[in-house]
Parts: structure tokens; C-alpha cells; sequence
């Protein structure tokens, strides 16, 4: 009894300095105007390609009467090589990249902090193994070796590709957050927990991982750059058969339907580019925001 | 990294030389024995042997320059053509590198000497754009405005790594030619990586200038512009020489998609094809190729990096 009322009692606390957590953050991200911007950026891309998609035809008509149309108040944004909507394309078309991105970033995240944290702390033959792996990871160009295995297995599944980017693209991160640890582990802290005779997984996530946290979630979204800049590469070649439409595969159709070279399909073709570009653009100055509210010391005035 | 293909090309299940030996099979009613003999031939694998015996095979082949033939150009070897598409990426590769480090740079550090200024700004925020949107992306935003938008450039005769009836050869024709070709990809590479120099020189030619040895010249009454090159430039582009090594890596793999965008046949363009025709000794051999070409830069940056900065040459690795 005592027990359940403890373990409510923690919940509501733990919902409550989340939510106290969440609002102080917004209010020292608001702090840089040019971060802020960016935090709005995306999460208006975010909520638009994740709820906007309900309200949409889920099916388009091919309409051949209405090929390249140029904007109008029925198609904000024209019309493609088959009459459809493009606006409705985009908003459709922004779901699978950020999934696929989010996903990738949050697999090769974890790698790069269990392999980079473990690695440091334990030290001597684990840590030589790890660094060695990730040496040996970052000298592989990992395009090519994206493409190859996508022309070798036909992925036809997110999560495939997530985690077949997730897993090339952790070597940078897991040496930083390595470097990291080594400095954190000879802090007084952490020899104390080590005196106390809490084992390795408590002091390496209770109290090493959360002194990176700022550090990690920064990471974390630039990862999501990385992710989505080869999983758009990748469906701009045709390496991903992904059957539903997303930003890659319309920029792909626009690009071998010769849209390229004929004048009426630049809002086509750069309505998508113009969608990455704005995402991956939010984020990189959300970092501004995010270095800010993770380092006291960056923030300029009271 | 040789380990790394073979196993990959040939360990993987559905792997290639199955699948073509079950496409021999069914197609030209070949016996199994057969059909293997002929895989075995053109990956030069010896089927029946044993995994690792297999592999010490690939690895000796690999020692003598044989990767194989082509399954598409039936008896070309596969090192051949690998040969014939290499010099094309190492040329617009490693001329994009040179001027968009030396340019980033030099820009970078004008920013950290005019800092707060608005041409800092303006710099800062131009890097971190051309640094976070995708180079690809980049590449169509060129070819879609450039060239079909305000029709400034021929975009279609731009295309491959030479005009018809230009021989390679020292005179001025063909290099004029191999850089009008190039042109397009190395704008791209430029624009794909110059974020980053700017950036990174940017913060450390402003640590650089905090320094000691450098208040010290001040007062010694040095030239500004000795300062400028021989105690601040010096110092401050270590940090982003650094940064070379990853990013060879990144623009050796994104070449890829450059070549792609511009039809420029270098070992991306060559993957790319290969890839589609599934011409597996050739993916084998470009992708090995690439990776070698990635190590032997990363070693020429370390052995360079050596030489800028003493305290490495003397103190050994760490």
C-alpha cells in the first residue's frame, strides 16, 4: 500500500518538474530570437506533416487537363506532371523523412552514448575494441556503402533504413561523448558513487549521462540532419523503393520526369527541396537556442 | 576494408553470387556446377573452397590489382574501368577541397578580425545556411536556377568529364575543358563544405588572437599583416585542418549524388550505374576503391597535419 502511494506520489512529481522543465526551457529558449525561430520552424513542420496529412484526400485524382498548373487559390502550390496537388504532396510527403530521420538519430544516439560512455568507463581492452570499431566505421564512406546495401537488399521498410543509417552514422558522436566521460569520471561525484559500490550502469546513466545531456540532445538533432540528408539521397537515387510518397520521391519524379528542364515544374520540384531545406535549417539554429539553455554560461544579459 | 566488402558481397544472404548463379540456372539452363564455375571465374572466388581460403584468395587477387570482370562488359576487368572513372573524382574532389578550405579560411578569419560586424554576420549566417542544407540539394538549386530558370549555362553540355573530340593531353584546350566540365560538381563541393572552414577558423582565429605570443608580437611592433599570417593564421587553422579528415570522407561519399545530378562519370557516377545494372564485381571494386582513396587522404592530411603543427612531429601520436 505504502508502496503504490510512494510510486503515484513520484509520477505526479516526475509530471509535474517535467512539465515546470518544459515551460522553463521554452521561456530560455525564447531567449535567442534566432534559435527560437527555428524551434518554431520546426515544430510547425512537425505538427503540419504529422496531423495536416488527416485532412487531406488520401487519394489524388490524375487530372490531365490541369498538368504544371502555376499557383492558384485551388493549388497554393501548382500542380505536378500528373495535374496533383502539390501542396497536398508536401504535406503528405514530409512524415516518412522525419520518421526515418528521428528514428536514425535516436538508434546510432544510443549506440554513440552506451559504446562512448561504457567504453571510457571501463577502460582497457573494451575501450580499445570500441574506439577501434568506430575508427574503422568512419573510414567508410557511408553513402556508398548506404547505396550498395540498398542495392543489395531492397529495403522496403522504415525501420531497416533507419537502423542501417543509425548504425553508420554513430562513430563521431561516440568519440566526443568518450572524451567526455574520461574528464567526468575523475570528478569527485562519480568516485564517490564508484566508493559507494553502485555498479557501473547506475554511475554510467545516473550520473555521468545526464552531466551530457545538453550535449547529447544538441547531437541528437544534428543527427536527424544526418539522417535525413541520406535517406533523401538515397530515395533521390531510387535506392529505397519506399511506395508511399515522401520529400525524396518527389523530388526524384520531378527529376527523371525531365521536369528539370522544362520551366513550368519549379514549384514541383522546389516546393520539397524547400521543405528540407527549412526543416534541416530550423534545426541547425534551434542548436543556438538548445547550447544556450544547456550552457548558462553562453547566455548574454539576465 | 577489404575484409569488409568480401564479407559483404559474399557472406550477405540473396548474396550477389548467388543470385547469380540461381540467374545462370534458370535462364541458360546451365548445371549448377557450371553456373558456379562461371560466378567463381568472374569474381574470381574459387566457390568450393572453404570460407577462409576463399578469402585469403580474394585478398591475394586484391595484392596483384585483380578485382575481377565485369558482369555487364563481359571480359573488361573490373580495374580497368575503375581506373579509367578514378583521376575524374580525384581531380574535382581534391580541386573543390583546395579552394574551399583555403578560401573558408581566409574568409573565416576576416570574420574573426571584423567580429560583431555586419559582414560577420552576414558570413556567419551565409556558413551555417550553406552548411546545413544537404549538397545535393544544393546541386539542383544550381542546375533548376541557373540553368533552366535564367538559362545563364548550357546544363546539358556541361555534362560528362570531357567534350566529344578533346583528347587528354598538356595543352590548354583540354584543361579547359576538364574544368568547364568540372565546374558545376566543384561549385557544389565548394559550397557543400565552406560552411564549415568559415565557421571553425572563425572560433579559433578568435581564441588565437587572446593569445600570449600574440599580445607579444603586438608589442615586439610586428607588421599587422606578419601577425596576420605567421602567428594568428598559422595557429588558428590547426582546428579546422583537422576537420579535413571527416569531411574527405563525407564529399568522397556524397559524390554519389553530385555525379548523379551532373552526369560527371567519376567512381560516383560509376557506383551509381553499377548499382542500377546490378554489376556486382564493379560495385565491389569501386566501393573498395573509394574507401582506399578515403585512407590514403586521411594519411596525407595526418602526415600534412605533421608538418604544420611541431608538437605532433615530435611528440609522436598523442
Amino acid at each position: 500500500m505504502a508502496a503504490t502511494t510512494g510510486e503515484s506520489r513520484f509520477r505526479d512529481s516526475v509530471v509535474g518538474r517535467v512539465l515546470a522543465w518544459f515551460g522553463s526551457t521554452l521561456k530560455l529558449m525564447a531567449r535567442n530570437r534566432v534559435g527560437f525561430a527555428g524551434f518554431l520552424v520546426v515544430s510547425t513542420i512537425v505538427l503540419v506533416t504529422f496531423i495536416g496529412p488527416i485532412f487531406l484526400p488520401s487519394e489524388q485524382e490524375v487530372d490531365v487537363s490541369e498538368i504544371y498548373e502555376t499557383p492558384s487559390w485551388s493549388h497554393p502550390l501548382g500542380t505536378d506532371s500528373e495535374g496533383k496537388d502539390v501542396l497536398v504532396q508536401v504535406i503528405d510527403g514530409g512524415r516518412p523523412i522525419l520518421i526515418i530521420g528521428f528514428l536514425a538519430a535516436a538508434i546510432s544516439t544510443t549506440i554513440a552514448v552506451s559504446l562512448g560512455s561504457l567504453g571510457a568507463f571501463l577502460g582497457g581492452r573494451t575501450d580499445t575494441g570500441f574506439t577501434w570499431l568506430a575508427d574503422m566505421v568512419l573510414t567508410i564512406p557511408q553513402l556508398p556503402l548506404l547505396a550498395v546495401l540498398a542495392g543489395i537488399l531492397r529495403l522496403n521498410s522504415k525501420i531497416a533504413v533507419a537502423a542501417l543509417i543509425g548504425a553508420l552514422f554513430w562513430p563521431t558522436l561516440m568519440r566526443a561523448i568518450r572524451a567526455q566521460v574520461l574528464s567526468l569520471k575523475e570528478r569527485d561525484y562519480v568516485e564517490s558513487a564508484r566508493a559507494l559500490g553502485l555498479g557501473t550502469p547506475h554511475i554510467v546513466f545516473r550520473e555521468i549521462a545526464p552531466n551530457m545531456a545538453g550535449y547529447i540532445a544538441i547531437n541528437f538533432t544534428l543527427a536527424v540532419t544526418a539522417g535525413m540528408y541520406a535517406v533523401v539521397g538515397l530515395t533521390l537515387l531510387g535506392l529505397v523503393p519506399l511506395s508511399e510518397n515522401n520529400w525524396g520521391v518527389m523530388i526524384n519524379l520531378a527529376w527523371t520526369r525531365g521536369a528539370i528542364f522544362s520551366k513550368d515544374s519549379v514549384f514541383y520540384i522546389m516546393a520539397p527541396i524547400a521543405a528540407i531545406a527549412l526543416f534541416q535549417l530550423g534545426l541547425v539554429a534551434m542548436n543556438r537556442s538548445l547550447s544556450e539553455v544547456f550552457d548558462p554560461r553562453l547566455r548574454r544579459g539576465a | 576494408m577489404a575484409s569488409l566488402t568480401f564479407f559483404l558481397i559474399r557472406l550477405m544472404p540473396g548474396s550477389p553470387v548467388e543470385a547469380y548463379i540461381a540467374n545462370l540456372v534458370s535462364q541458360y539452363n546451365l548445371s549448377h556446377e557450371n553456373a558456379q564455375a562461371q560466378a567463381a571465374s568472374l569474381f574470381s572466388l574459387d566457390l568450393n573452397a572453404p570460407v577462409y581460403q576463399q578469402y585469403l584468395e580474394y585478398l591475394g587477387n586484391l595484392v596483384r590489382g585483380d578485382l575481377g570482370e565485369s558482369l555487364v562488359s563481359r571480359g573488361v576487368p573490373v580495374s580497368e574501368i575503375v581506373m579509367a572513372y578514378l583521376p575524374w573524382t580525384l581531380f574535382s574532389i581534391g580541386t573543390a577541397l583546395i579552394i574551399s578550405f583555403s578560401v573558408g579560411i581566409m574568409l573565416g578569419m576576416l570574420m574573426a578580425y571584423k567580429r560583431e560586424s555586419k559582414l560577420d554576420h552576414i558570413l556567419t549566417n551565409l556558413g551555417s545556411i550553406v552548411s546545413s542544407v544537404p549538397d545535393y540539394l544544393m546541386g539542383i538549386l544550381i542546375l533548376v536556377w541557373v540553368g533552366v530558370q535564367w538559362e545563364l549555362i548550357d546544363v546539358t553540355n556541361m555534362r560528362g568529364t570531357l567534350s566529344p573530340g578533346v583528347q587528354p593531353g598538356l595543352n590548354l584546350t583540354f584543361i579547359g575543358d576538364a574544368f568547364y566540365h568540372a565546374s558545376l560538381p566543384i561549385l557544389t563541393y565548394v559550397l557543400g563544405t565552406i560552411g564549415l572552414w568559415m565557421l571553425t577558423m572563425r572560433g579559433s582565429t578568435e581564441s588565437t588572437l587572446g593569445e600570449d605570443y600574440v599580445t607579444v608580437a603586438k608589442a615586439r611592433g610586428l607588421k599587422e599583416r606578419r601577425i596576420a599570417t605567421a602567428y594568428v593564421g598559422r595557429n588558428a587553422a590547426l582546428p579546422p585542418f583537422t576537420q579535413l579528415s571527416i569531411s574527405i570522407a563525407l564529399v568522397f561519399g556524397g559524390s554519389l549524388l553530385i555525379e548523379w545530378l551532373f552526369v560527371y562519370e567519376g567512381l560516383g557516377y560509376l557506383l551509381y550505374n553499377s548499382i542500377q545494372q546490378r554489376d556486382y564485381p564493379v560495385m565491389q571494386g569501386v566501393f573498395l576503391i573509394i574507401t582506399t582513396m578515403v585512407i590514403v587522404a586521411n594519411l596525407l592530411a595526418d602526415l600534412l597535419y605533421s608538418r604544420l603543427d611541431p608538437r605532433i612531429r615530435v611528440a609522436g601520436r598523442d
